[in-house]
């Protein structure tokens, strides 16, 4: 999958399914604090990456990701592992 | 002790989404019950219930909200707006003043056997989701609507069976004669999915009608078969009477009556005695006898033992005054959590119109009915007075009596 799918598919979830206003998404927002994402939003991303992308976010793996920009790059990477 | 007023009801059911429209089908004699396509596909014996719209919260309610609530929390919150609105209340009132919520649930099926498909399918529980946990506990009601209106005070979910609605009226009237909380907001809150009722359908007690879906809820007719299962919500904003007149808010009516009991036997089965316990206490509190209640809210629900105990019971005690009674479950089928507030909702709009909705289907007394005095026609009358009876699995009884305040 191209690094521009899973981007397309990443902020249609963002914005359709956990609401966040299109004009915040951009590469360099912070995950909490810009995009205000709790961890119950995060339960319901793990919910929908796995929908979309077919495997299981790891929490001890999304420790280090900050902003939308790193978000992209872990589940590129994940997606091109599989 | 302080006196207890309704200063604001709210509606969400089968029968209409609003207080206007279920006025309009109560007066009309209006069923709401229809045929559920997937509890034939899912294996009930019976698929009638009541048909009941699920409301659309997306653009009212955040989705942080939206995920909370169950089925039913969705009518309870449909029913609360409406409320809140006739009781002049706002959020910023809601904000800074104590106000606490009983509301009746008993159940949130759908969202434990959805939570548990999933953890079956996908052997990982994080997959259910957020909302999974506030959904399926029985309290999702009052955890739900305590958190979107900013609550203060008292907050806990009544399930007590088909009794939950009419003892969370009757502890919200507790807790305000004396001295508790000046403001409770009371109900009761039913879903309607078809996961929600397949043990109950399991008991062959509901009716098997139908060709004509409207004529199967049928309390007290020699010929029913059987309850409809149905649901909904239904709030009702209780108030210290001082304090309502101080806020000058409209107040309805008074609440002069809660007397309840346990029959102290069988699970399933009701009992003449129980019900009647239930009644002479609330005639008790209230300071009135029989020949005072101008109408009777039966909890009769079309099943041949549930109306004749009830039959019993009532003529019992209101022999030989015989007050005009109805069913309203012959038009709503058994909302069963939500009944017991919704048929004080549809009492007071009784009340407040000056008529009594018919028992619809009541056609052929057994030996029982024929001994009370049932309603079958839209009847024009001046109610003053009235009584609400709601009796529940595991012998809860609740009776409330209601009075118009002048």
């Amino acid at each position: 999958m191209k690094r521009e799918e899973i981007i397309s598919i990443i902020n249609d979830f963002l914005i359709n399914e956990i609401e966040i206003e299109e004009e915040l998404i951009n590469d360099d927002a912070l995950l909490k604090q810009d995009l205000d994402i709790d961890s119950l939003d995060f339960v319901d991303i793990v919910v929908i990456v796995e929908r979309n992308f077919g495997f299981k976010i790891k929490a001890e793996e999304m420790g280090n990701i900050k902003t939308l920009s790193e978000f992209y790059d872990y589940i590129e990477s994940k997606v091109n592992q599989q | 002790m302080k006196r207890v007023v309704i200063t604001g009801m709210g509606i969400y059911s089968c029968i209409g989404k609003n207080l206007d429209e279920v006025a309009k089908s109560l007066y009309e004699g209006k069923s709401g019950i229809g045929i559920d396509p997937l509890r034939i596909e899912y294996g009930y014996r019976s698929p009638l219930t009541g048909i009941v719209e699920r409301p659309v919260l997306k653009g009212i309610l955040d989705r942080r909200t939206r995920v909370c609530l169950a089925e039913e929390a969705e009518y309870a919150y449909m029913a609360t707006v409406e409320a809140l609105k006739n009781a002049g209340v706002d959020l910023d009132y809601l904000e800074n003043n104590e106000v606490g919520i009983f509301y009746g649930n008993d159940s949130s099926a759908q969202a434990v056997i959805e939570a548990h498909a999933i953890v079956m399918e996908k052997k990982d529980t994080t997959l259910m989701g957020s909302g999974a946990i506030f959904q399926s506990m029985n309290s999702t009601i009052t955890m739900n609507l305590s958190t979107i209106f900013k609550l203060k005070g008292i907050n806990m979910t009544i399930s007590a069976a088909c009794a939950s609605g009419s003892h969370s009226i009757g502890l919200g009237t507790l807790f305000i004669r004396n001295g508790l909380q000046d403001m409770v907001i009371c109900g009761g809150g039913q879903e309607v999915n078809y996961l929600s009722m397949g043990s109950f359908d399991g008991l062959s007690v509901f009716s098997m009608n139908t060709d004509e879906p409207s004529k199967a809820s049928r309390p007290f007719d020699a010929n029913r078969d059987g309850l409809v299962p149905s649901g909904g919500a239904a709030t009702l904003i209780l108030e210290e009477y001082e304090h309502a007149v101080k806020r000058g808010a409209p107040i309805l009516a008074e609440i002069i009556g809660y007397g309840f009991s346990s029959n102290g036997s069988n699970i399933s089965q009701p009992s003449d005695i129980g019900s009647m316990i239930a009644m002479e206490k609330a005639l008790k509190e209230a300071a009135l006898s029989s020949k005072d209640i101008d109408y009777i809210n039966a909890h009769a629900t079309s099943t041949p033992q549930g109306d004749s105990f009830e039959a019993m019971a009532i003529d019992k005690l209101f022999s030989p005054h015989k007050p005009p009674v109805s069913s309203t479950k012959s038009m709503t089928g058994h909302e069963c959590w939500m009944a017991g507030a919704s048929e004080i909702v549809y009492s007071m709009l009784m009340m407040q119109n000056d008529f009594i909705a018919p028992n619809i289907n009541f056609e052929n007394p057994d030996e029982f009915s024929k001994n009370i005095n049932i309603i079958n026609k839209t009847t024009p009358k001046k109610i003053d007075v009235f009584l609400s009876n709601s009796f529940g699995f595991g012998g809860t009884n609740s009776a409330l009596i209601v009075k118009k305040c002048k």
